[in-house]
Formats: C-alpha cells, structure tokens, sequence
C-alpha cells in the first residue's frame, strides 16, 4: 500500500483517529445537553474506522473490528432496544413506557433514553463498518 | 450556492467531479440548517453526507471503473416535465404560511406542549432527543429496523462470502 | 409583491433544488449519476421542511435559561429519521449498481437495453 509510506497522511491519521474515537464517545452520551445523540455518534465512530481501513488496508482494519464482530454487534443494539421495550411490558406498564424503569418516572426516563441511545449508536456503527467491508472486499 | 452546485452536477460528465460536488452540496446544505436553528440536523447531515455517503459513492465508483459518463439525443421530454411539475409546485405555494411565521398552523397544536412539558416530564434539556427517543420512540425504532435491514440488503446482494458471480 | 417574495422565497429555493433534482434522475443515463440525482431530491426536501419549522426570533431547540422562544422541534425529529434512511437506500442502490455493472459490464441505460436485446 503506497499510501502507508507517505508520512503525512501517517502521522495526521494518527493524531485524528484517538480524537475522532473520544469524539464520538462524547457526542453519545452528551446528546441530552447538546446536540446529539445515538446517530450522530455512531456515524462519527464508524468513519474513524474507514479511515483506518482507507490508510491501512481492510485487513488490518478487521483485527481491530472484525466482520462477524460488526454483525453480532448491529443485531445486539436493536435487541438491546426491543428489550427495553418488553421491559416496560414485564414492569407493569406499556411498550416503550420508560416511568415504570426506576423509583421515579424522570429517573425511568433518563435511564430508558441513555439505553436506547447506547443500541441506536451502536447498530449505526456497526451497519456503517458493515457495509463499507462488503464494497471494499467484492471481487468481479 | 446550492443552486449552483447543483447546476454543476447537472452539466458536468466526469462521475469523480459529479461525487465530490455531491459531497459539498451536503456539506453547503448543513450550514443552512444551522442558519436555520436546527442543529442536531446539521450535524447529522454533514457526517452523513458528506462522510460516509462521498465513500460509498467513490468505492462503487472504483468497482465499475466506468469515469465518464454519456448524455442522451434530445432533452425535450424531460425540460417539459420538469417545468410543469415545477409550475403546479409554485402554484400550490401561495397558499402557505409565511417564512418564520410564529403563527403558523405548524406551531399549534402539539409542538409547544412537548417545548413546555419536556422538562418536567423527562428532565433533560435537549428537546430533539427527547421528543426522538421518548415522545416518538416507536418511530426511532422503526428507523433502526430500517437500518438493519438496509444492512441484510446489502450483504446479500454483495455476496460477501462468495466474491464474484461469473462461475 | 416584494413582501410575498421575502416571505415565500424559502419554498422557491427548495423547489428549484427539488426540480433540479428531478432533473437528473429523468434526463441522465448513467445510473450513479441518478443516484447522485436523487440525493439532491431528498436534501431539498429536508430544507423545505425544516425552514417550515423555523420560528423568527426563536432559537436551537435546547432548553437554557435566558431564552424563551424555542424553533419547532418536530420536524427536526422527522427530517432526523429522514436522513438516515436515505443513507441506508442510498447504500442498497450502490449495491445494486456495482452488481449490474457485474452482469452487463456497463451502468448506461442505453447500453444495457443494447445488450438485453441483443441475448434474447
């Protein structure tokens, strides 16, 4: 790969790609004081892996987060939000319903909007990594 | 701006010039949604737009190796379509409600319940999550399904395990 | 005639892009460029529906004190979903192009029906 010999995309990526991974982990979890969220964040951790994989190679990028793991991980995050929501059922109250999650209804709130955050953002990564494997490895 | 990146597309044959130009029309397109106060928007559109829609496009665009791209004979059908579907559209606009107008039908109704109850009913101050993830969380839901399913699509038609079809 | 302009000049831009847009996914052969084409067509109705949702004087919908005049958060949740689901189409449309491109070497309309006549 040529592009690992030239020094300033290198040296650059190495910088960025720590700040990009931080970044994203902010964004998630601080989507509720700031503009946010669960898609801004997993967009933002998945085009810090392609740039990985765009300097790097796709091989290397897959030790780091291999296809299967990138799979296993999109299905997890919508079953993480399907079991909140069965969660309210078994709970007492109805689908979805977060008041009936803890001893106080805004309590429930914050904890059902932090979990579900957490499985949108991480089956948007993980589609994202997804995908771009797929085009990247096709063969004619 | 907008209208002459996409006047540039519209002209323009070579396919790596057309990608990138979508790519700034996104980027073009997420300043205005901050002119216009609407922030988690922007900052979605500008990560997906031009981040990782610019990559997909450059990716096919490596696979089929096809850079320039033809026009057709005569463009007489599709200008005549275009223009009349743009009249009836700007015929049906008269009747809206003016630009930033805070009487508008749109501010009515449910919208300055959920700016007035977030608060005491959820508790955080970002309203766009809260109304996203709590007041329509069954839409985010589908939107998620959405996604997974984009993401079977994918990589059934891509063969990820075969490579190429010609056996 | 000049007030019905500044109040409604929102719509034209968004119509003119929307337009445009049409334009290239009717007119154009190749088929990533009507992709690209259809991408435009959908960015300009996400700008038509958050300039619907914009109130004068009001600012981002984010609760701090000090501000009482918020945006309308509602179509910012649409266009928020709207967004994504047009990168996951968008991701499904590549797909289908690169494997028609595997089946008749070419991504010209033209040249593909060429092809399809020719093998029957």
């Amino acid at each position: 790969m040529s592009v690992q010999k030239n020094p300033i995309l290198r040296e650059t990526s190495h910088l960025l790609i720590p700040a990009i991974l931080l970044f994203a982990l902010y964004v998630q979890f601080h989507g509720e004081y700031g503009p946010g969220g669960g898609f801004q964040a997993g967009v933002i951790f998945a085009s810090a892996i392609i740039l990985y994989a765009l300097l790097h190679g796709t091989k290397k990028a897959e030790k780091v987060i291999s296809l299967n793991l990138a799979k296993a991980l999109a299905a997890i995050g919508l079953l993480l939000y399907e079991g909140i929501g069965l969660l309210g059922i078994i709970l007492g109250g109805n689908f979805l319903d977060y008041n009936v999650l803890s001893h106080d209804s805004v309590h429930g709130q914050h904890w059902g909007i932090l979990l579900i955050e957490l499985g949108v953002g991480m089956t948007v990564a993980s589609v994202i990594i997804c995908i771009f494997y797929a085009f990247s490895k096709f063969k004619r | 701006m907008l209208a002459m990146t996409a006047i540039a597309i519209i002209a323009m044959r070579n396919m790596l010039s057309v990608i990138m130009l979508g790519g700034i029309y996104s980027l073009i397109s997420a300043t205005l949604f901050v002119v216009l106060d609407a922030v988690d928007v922007a900052f979605t559109e500008a990560a997906v737009g031009a981040g990782v829609s610019t990559v997909l496009f450059l990716s096919a665009l490596a696979i089929t190796g096809k850079h320039q791209a033809l026009t057709r004979k005569n463009h007489i059908v599709p200008i005549f379509v275009v223009l009349v579907t743009g009249a009836g559209l700007l015929y049906s606009t008269t009747d809206m409600p003016s630009f930033g107008d805070p009487q508008a039908p749109v501010h009515t109704h449910v919208a300055p319940r959920y700016i007035e109850q977030s608060y005491d009913e959820i508790g955080i101050p970002n309203i766009v999550t809260s109304v996203l993830a709590s007041y329509r969380g069954y839409d985010t839901l589908g939107e998620v399904a959405v996604v997974f399913t984009a993401l079977i699509a994918v990589l059934l038609l891509l063969g990820l395990n075969r490579g190429s079809r010609k056996d | 005639m000049l007030e019905y302009i500044s109040n409604h000049y929102n719509y034209w831009v968004s119509i003119l892009l929307m337009m445009a847009g049409l334009y290239i996914v009717i007119d154009h052969t190749n088929l990533l460029k009507k992709l690209i084409g259809l991408n435009i067509f959908q960015t300009s109705v996400f700008i038509l529906f958050i300039s619907l949702g914009k109130v004068d004087g009001g600012t981002a919908p984010i609760l701090e004190k000090g501000y009482s005049s918020f945006s309308n958060p509602l179509p910012h949740v649409l266009i928020l979903t709207a967004i994504v689901v047009s990168v996951a189409t968008t991701a499904v449309g590549l797909a289908l192009v690169v494997n028609i491109n595997n089946r008749f070497n070419s991504i010209e309309e033209e040249e593909i029906e060429q092809i399809e006549l020719e093998e029957e």
